[in-house]
């Protein structure tokens, strides 16, 4: 049976991981390819590197990132931040990660998510949504949730899915950051309205959480950053709440 | 030495990533000789498939594959596997390398397509390429057809989704596995090096 995903995510600047107060075990904790085999290890089903450096020499530094990480980790990770043409998707696919997600760039130039399904195929092409709840629905966000585009998060992801994107990372900005849960109505309103698997993202604060998301919420994964970096929970103590409760994940 | 075949899509460099951390010499080639020379040769890929076969003609590289296909070891993963079938509906009816006899189809409608994440092997017959392996044991699949063998000995592994499909399948010395062994952690480790040791057996 295909199991439901855990995703543990990682923030990257200059090429380190930022946060992380469980990698104390590692000689060095910023060192993503160390962090990115213990998280393995652990049993994480992927892995997600969010690039959040704002420099314009941020491209070489992610791409040896990229490579640096499959030389070590032989889990498929995803590599998100930054993307702005197909070069950048192809230099990461390249270099090794299984996938890219693209954000901002999706909004701003939507020609990028066909050109990168047609050179690499759907699968490699993640969309990351960054949505805010407004009344009745939920708007898109781009720019690090900074800048509304007046996009409406479902339809947005119906549009994304049709141009070529093979899977959806969807956050809630609301939820983000506040430990008490996923965004549970807009996670299953999207993922009802598309035919692509769906990441539920923001408001994890533990395994009960996750539950709730990957079966009411109707996700396909569930991506986690706090509870896991600062070692409220392993990701072993997350599978086992799943698998009593009767979600089937890989163990 | 085992022969990459490299043809200008996605994520090759993965599969030699694996390679290099089992230990076993491989090269990324996209020419005859190399393949010709290789103890086994993998045929990695994602992408396309109407692409996938366009830059193998191009690269003139479609008999000497049929013929080390004959020969010695070979396994092609994702879209590789596909590859090896007679045809694909992917976007168009498109002619593969015709090594295993079958066809290459679309899930149904309904499902949540791709077929992304882990998912079971479940052993349909024994094979060198499970050694080791547990049946039911997880891969990681990403894609959106799958693999009908004409012969169905040739599944020597199912994957229950939308009901059962060949997620590996085996004719004599040809291998093809729908997952991804190169990133399914010590399990896909385990089997590439089942199938590299048959490299080194011939």
């Amino acid at each position: 049976m295909l199991a439901k995903r855990i995703i543990p995510c990682l923030d990257v600047k200059n090429g380190r991981v930022v946060k992380g107060r469980s990698f104390v075990n590692l000689q060095d904790a910023g060192d993503p390819v160390q962090a990115g085999k213990l998280y393995s290890e652990a049993g994480a089903d992927e892995l997600v590197f969010l690039d959040i450096t704002a420099t314009l020499d941020a491209r070489q530094t992610v791409r040896e990132l990229a490579a640096a990480v499959g030389r070590a980790v032989f889990i498929p990770y995803t590599i998100g931040g930054g993307i702005r043409e197909l070069d950048d998707i192809k230099a990461l696919l390249q270099a090794g990660a299984e996938k890219i997600s693209i954000n901002s760039a999706a909004v701003t130039n939507k020609d990028l998510i066909r050109q990168g399904a047609e050179a690499f195929g759907n699968q490699a092409v993640v969309v990351a949504i960054d949505a805010k709840k407004s009344g009745d629905h939920w708007e898109v966000y781009i720019n690090a949730g900074t800048k509304p585009t007046g996009l409406d998060a479902i339809a947005w992801a119906q549009e994304v899915e049709r141009i070529g994107a093979g899977e959806i990372l969807l956050t809630s900005i609301d939820a983000d950051g506040h430990k008490s849960g996923y965004d549970m109505t807009l996670t299953a309103k999207v993922a009802d309205a598309v035919g692509i698997p769906v990441i539920a993202s923001g408001g994890a604060g533990g395994p009960e959480d996750i539950c709730r998301v990957l079966t009411e919420g109707k996700a396909d994964a569930a991506l986690a950053a706090s509870i896991f970096h600062y070692g409220q929970y392993s990701i072993a103590q997350v599978k086992e709440y799943l698998h009593q409760h009767g979600v089937p994940v890989r163990v | 030495m085992i022969a990459i075949i490299d043809y200008g899509l996605g994520n090759l460099r993965s599969v030699k990533y694996a390679l290099d951390r089992l230990g076993v010499a491989s090269e990324l080639t996209d020419q005859a000789g190399p393949l010709e020379s290789a103890d086994a040769v993998i045929l990695p890929g994602v992408g396309a498939f109407g692409e996938a076969m366009e830059n193998l003609r191009r690269l003139k590289l479609v008999e000497p594959i049929r013929a080390v296909a004959r020969q010695k070891p070979f396994l092609g993963i994702c879209l590789g596997m596909q590859l090896l079938f007679t045809t694909s509906s992917e976007h168009g009816l498109h002619l593969g390398l015709d090594i295993v006899p079958g066809e290459v189809v679309r899930f149904a409608e309904g499902l949540t397509v791709p077929h992304m994440g882990w998912n079971q092997v479940e052993q349909a017959a024994k094979s060198p390429l499970f050694e080791g392996v547990a049946d039911g044991a997880y891969f990681y699949f990403a894609h959106s057809y799958f693999c009908r063998p004409t012969e169905p000995s040739a599944a020597i592994g199912v994957t229950e989704y939308g009901g059962k499909y060949a997620s590996t399948v085996q004719s004599g010395s040809v291998f093809g596995t729908q997952y991804h062994p190169e990133k399914s952690g010590p399990v896909g480790l385990a089997m590439l090096a089942n199938f590299c040791r048959l490299g080194r057996k011939t």
